[in-house]
């Protein structure tokens, strides 16, 4: 373009300006009969200027979005995330099917962390798995044994596996096997328990190791004859139709428990088995609404997978709590952790219960956040924003501003609320840092002593020095291979004129 | 009784959060209300008051934006602090009831928040035409949010200041380099096909196209053309450190430029401070290059003359006459030497200035006028004093000035820092003659002349001297100019009326207004007048 014509253009057609900063003079502008976009700008990465200087370097040179080699690493690592289809294939013992998990292995929520720095509903949990799987007789012994390391503590996101709260899967745990059809990989988590005392909110009590015992014995068998004689469920399309009818699959489960229900139900009774096995089973799962959670973060488990190691990308593939940290990882960083501590969730509690007897934010439950629903899909579950005070103004309002740091937007996830636009999947971290919006994660209180249980719901945000870590770690792994490339381009040339 | 609150990640701008400290004053039992940003600048301020952070109480629970207030990290820049004393415990819940609502991410018939652009590059896929960015934020964001603009193709108005000078350059360099316009930093001031930005006024369009240094320099000579019955074409601003010898007037010649290749502008306004030789120099040069007929207004230079095509101003309003001139149009007479239509008694001149420029202007004219007058902006070093320095004689203030807003928002947003002076000096029965501007147009206070009378009539039923007869009489006089158009949001016939109906004496322009108080001051205190 001829350089001198664009200053012509500016005085000889319409002003259009986008405003950054007063908010009054975008005001001026339209009151005055011009046209402004008003941008709700915030000092990028928090005001911390080195970060900033990071992610401007990050950004494409014109237009929208960052530089390559991220803008096309995002695409393709959304694109993965996108077209996941998981399907439950089944239910089998947790040592059978997960990649690593041994008798002496404890898979727990979130980050990693050591027996001596766990929370109380954790150390809690890994108690009463230590009793279920009888490696241990009494709660004393399984402390000492949980502390003698002679038990493996790991991470379920590193065994392609999720935990709600305390996330403690042992070897003989019956497992829902999640298959991602379109790219062959698997996912994993428990069977949910219910409410109250139960193992993911620390509770070990005989009540709850003889409920992990029947669930073991009496449920999943039968569930698992079902589900073979139902052939492979679509979660997508599952959770799909919940998310039309009032769920968003993280802290309201409701829809999506009563449609597996139906599916499931014709095929149970078809069983050979005592009608009363049969009526206590569905009589479970009716009892307990958030019995589809545990499969809804296995389909967004398997759909993350899909999209991790995807180099340069800053696709967010896990954010998870183990109730000291918040750890995320990125599709681009590999393996990495990057933690902090983790948060206090802001709700309401129960009667009797309050602030102060709350643990710190727990749980693999975020993945669905991370997959695009949950929190994400707030607008399709107005109802649940009475947790944290807000109204149904609040819910459309949180899915919108989480549109502003994803990279797509689901094509199987749609919210009638707001005109049956996909919800807002893929967390970009650097998009996370430039702009300051936290995602926003749905989430159940749990009492910081082990086996009160679930004392409140409500909403939190994780801390952003994962978010500024991970990209800081980002940015150097893709200068690092760009320097490498250069380097490797010159001796090539070297090698090219020596020759 | 003291108390914080910290809402995390939630930036808000400055003016918004002036408001709120406004209304939170307002509200009973608040001695004292603070909503700022978390910047350490901010922070520091706060820590001087008395606030301490550690007792900081995290914000509500239906701020949607930060649900989770953890007090135990340090706070940032983006970060939202609201400091309150108040009488006892029952004011302060009544701020933290109405904190939420003053701070509602809705406003009124606003758009929400959440459905806004977050960044200028998402704001470009909203509006893929947009050709100009705005940029008003703090000055260590503004440059890199300028560079980025510039690199999207945007011409910039850069309106924050605080950036540093190389940054200026290499941001221009950049903009001429892409054939963009860049004005700014620190300016405050332009209008572009008619679109008022910053701190503007809604002008007739017309055959003059106007680029300046100074942004109320601008606005009186765009005011002023108006009122006279001509038009604008445009008003591009370059920013105060333009012309200085390190810029070396790259956005002034790039405006020049631009309005010369513009056929909608037949006659060129050059506005600016006196700037250093060799840029002045490289100015005209250019200006004679256009082969349009200019008029140029070096604010406190010597009159000159003519040069070719280019005339030379001996103030904001001769300039605005002779472009006028030059377009053809009939204008009103040159101002001559006139009797000073008021009477005052015999103390000193007080100038209090909202507009750093009309400031400057109103200083140069009484020094010319034979008066000894002392400044902050004065141009010799003779007669230039610090700000809030205790000055006996006459004295014009630019209250614009960072010394005297340090904590308190600019007087023209806000004019309630200006009207306190003002207050004091209509009740200082040693003072002879208050000078005041009064600006108005986008940006400006929505009512300045009724802020600036209610002060006045309230000092003048105080004073010494006793009620109205202090204004229609003897001592002191008030003698104001109104800059701004009948189109105006606030009007400027209603606007001179509210000043004239509490007796102050409304001149034509600000140069007339110093006039007036020159021809006075000589006539009647030839002793005083230094020589």
């Amino acid at each position: 373009m001829n350089s001198r014509s664009r200053v012509d253009d500016l005085l000889r057609t319409d002003l259009r300006v986008v405003n950054l900063g007063l908010r009054s003079f975008a005001d001026s502008i339209r009151a005055a009969g011009g046209q402004a976009t008003h941008v709700d700008w915030r000092p990028p990465a928090g005001g911390d200027s080195g970060l900033a200087q990071r992610l401007e370097e990050l950004e494409a040179a014109a237009g929208y979005g960052w530089r390559e080699p991220i803008a096309s690493a995002n695409a393709a690592a959304v694109g993965r995330l996108l077209a996941a289809t998981p399907r439950v294939v089944g239910i089998a013992r947790a040592d059978r099917v997960i990649p690593g998990m041994t008798e002496r292995t404890v898979l727990h929520a979130g980050p990693p962390v050591t027996w001596t720095a766990m929370c109380g509903p954790m150390r809690g949990a890994v108690i009463g798995g230590l009793l279920y799987e009888g490696l241990a007789a009494t709660a004393a012994e399984a402390a000492e044994v949980a502390g003698s390391g002679s038990v493996r503590f790991s991470p379920c996101h590193e065994h392609q596996a999720v935990g709600p709260m305390a996330g403690v899967i042992t070897a003989s745990m019956p497992v829902w096997v999640v298959e991602n059809e379109a790219f062959g990989n698997r996912a994993f988590a428990t069977l949910n328990e219910g409410l109250g005392k139960v193992l993911r909110y620390g509770a070990y009590s005989e009540e709850v190791i003889v409920r992990l015992v029947w669930m073991r014995d009496a449920l999943a068998p039968l569930l698992a004859k079902a589900m073979r004689k139902h052939g492979p469920l679509d979660l997508r399309g599952l959770l799909a139709q919940a998310l039309q009818m009032g769920d968003e699959g993280h802290n309201r489960n409701r829809a999506a428990t009563s449609l597996l229900i139906r599916e499931l139900a014709p095929h149970l009774v078809r069983l050979t088995a005592r009608r009363d096995d049969v009526a206590r089973t569905l009589e479970f799962l009716h009892g307990n609404d958030h019995f589809t959670l545990n499969l809804s973060m296995a389909a967004g488990k398997c759909a993350l997978d899909a999209a991790a190691d995807t180099l340069a990308s800053s696709l967010v593939t896990v954010m998870a709590r183990n109730g000291v940290e918040f750890g995320i990882r990125l599709a681009g960083t590999g393996d990495r952790w990057f933690t902090a501590p983790a948060p206090r969730v802001e709700g309401l509690y129960f009667p009797g219960y309050g602030a102060a007897d709350a643990a710190l934010d727990i749980g693999d439950s975020a993945i669905t956040e991370t997959a695009g629903y949950g929190g994400f899909a707030m607008a399709a579950a107005p109802a649940i924003v009475q947790f944290v005070g807000g109204d149904p103004e609040m819910a459309i309002d949180t899915t919108r501003r989480m549109g502003k740091i994803t990279l797509a937007e689901s094509l199987a996830y749609r919210i009638p609320a707001l005109g049956f636009r996909g919800t807002p999947t893929g967390i970009d971290a650097l998009r996370v840092v430039q702009t300051g919006i936290l995602p926003a994660i749905n989430t159940g209180i749990a009492h910081r002593d082990p086996g009160v249980g679930m004392i409140g719901a409500g909403l939190v945000t994780p801390p952003i020095d994962c978010f500024a870590q991970a990209v800081r770690a980002l940015a150097e792994s893709i200068e690092e291979a760009e320097k490498h490339n250069a380097e490797r381009g010159e001796e090539s040339q070297r090698t090219q004129r020596e020759e | 009784m003291k108390r914080v609150w910290v809402h995390r990640g939630r930036y808000l701008d400055s003016v918004f959060l002036l408001r709120v400290s406004r209304s939170l004053e307002a509200l009973p039992g608040v001695a004292h209300a603070s909503a700022a940003m978390g910047t350490p600048a901010n922070l520091e301020h706060l820590a001087r008051v008395g606030f301490v952070l550690g007792d900081a109480q995290s914000a509500g629970a239906t701020d949607a934006r930060a649900p989770v207030p953890d007090l135990s990290a340090p706070v940032r820049p983006d970060d939202l602090v609201i400091a309150v004393e108040a009488r006892d415990a029952d004011a302060l819940r009544d701020v933290e009831e109405s904190l939420d609502l003053l701070l509602a991410a809705r406003p009124s018939g606003g758009v929400a928040a959440e459905s806004l652009p977050a960044t200028l590059s998402d704001a470009l896929r909203e509006d893929p035409r947009a050709n100009l960015a705005l940029i008003s934020v703090p000055g260590a964001y503004a440059a890199a949010e300028a560079r980025r603009a510039l690199r999207r193709g945007l011409h910039v108005m850069l309106f924050s200041d605080n950036v540093p000078v190389e940054d200026e350059i290499a941001l221009k360099d950049e903009a001429v380099r892409r054939g963009l316009l860049l004005m700014g930093p620190d300016c405050g001031t332009a209008i572009v096909s008619g679109v008022p930005l910053g701190f503007a006024n809604v002008a007739r369009r017309g055959p003059v196209g106007i680029v300046g240094a100074s942004g109320t320099g601008i606005q009186e000579i765009a005011s002023l053309i108006d009122r006279m019955g001509g038009g604008i074409s445009h008003a591009l601003g370059t920013g105060g450190r333009d012309l200085t010898k390190a810029v070396g007037g790259r956005s002034m010649l790039a405006a020049i430029d631009a309005l010369a290749a513009d056929p909608g502008t037949r006659i060129l306004v050059v506005v600016s401070k006196a700037p250093e030789v060799s840029v002045a120099e490289r100015v005209l040069a250019r200006l004679a290059q256009t082969q349009k007929p200019a008029v140029v207004q070096f604010v406190g230079s010597l009159p000159q003359e003519p040069r070719g095509l280019v005339v030379f101003a001996d103030t904001l309003a001769d300039a605005a006459r002779r472009a006028l001139e030059l377009a053809g149009l009939p204008t009103p007479s040159p101002i001559g030497a006139h009797e000073a239509p008021f009477s005052a008694g015999r103390g000193p001149l007080r100038g209090l200035f909202c507009g750093g420029t009309l400031a400057q202007e109103a200083w140069v004219v009484l020094r010319r006028g034979g008066v000894d007058v002392r400044s902050n902006v004065a141009a010799d070093p003779s007669h230039k004093v610090k700000a809030r320095e205790d000055v006996a004689g006459n004295v014009v203030w630019d209250l614009g000035d960072d010394a005297f807003t340090v904590g308190r928002p600019h007087p023209m947003i806000e004019p309630s820092l200006r009207d306190e002076e003002v207050a004091r000096a209509v009740a200082d029965p040693t003072v002879g003659i208050v000078l005041v501007d009064c600006v108005l147009g986008y940006g400006a206070h929505a009512d300045p002349a009724g802020s600036l009378a209610h002060a006045v009539g309230r000092a003048a039923e105080v004073g010494p001297a006793g009620g109205r007869a202090v204004l229609a009489g003897r001592r002191p006089a008030v003698v104001a100019s109104v800059t701004g158009t009948d189109r105006d949001p606030q009007g400027y016939r209603d606007q001179r009326r509210r000043l004239e109906e509490v007796g102050i004496r409304v001149a034509e322009s600000n140069a007339q207004a110093a006039e007036w108080c020159a021809a006075f001051l000589v006539k009647h205190r030839g002793g005083e007048v230094a020589a």
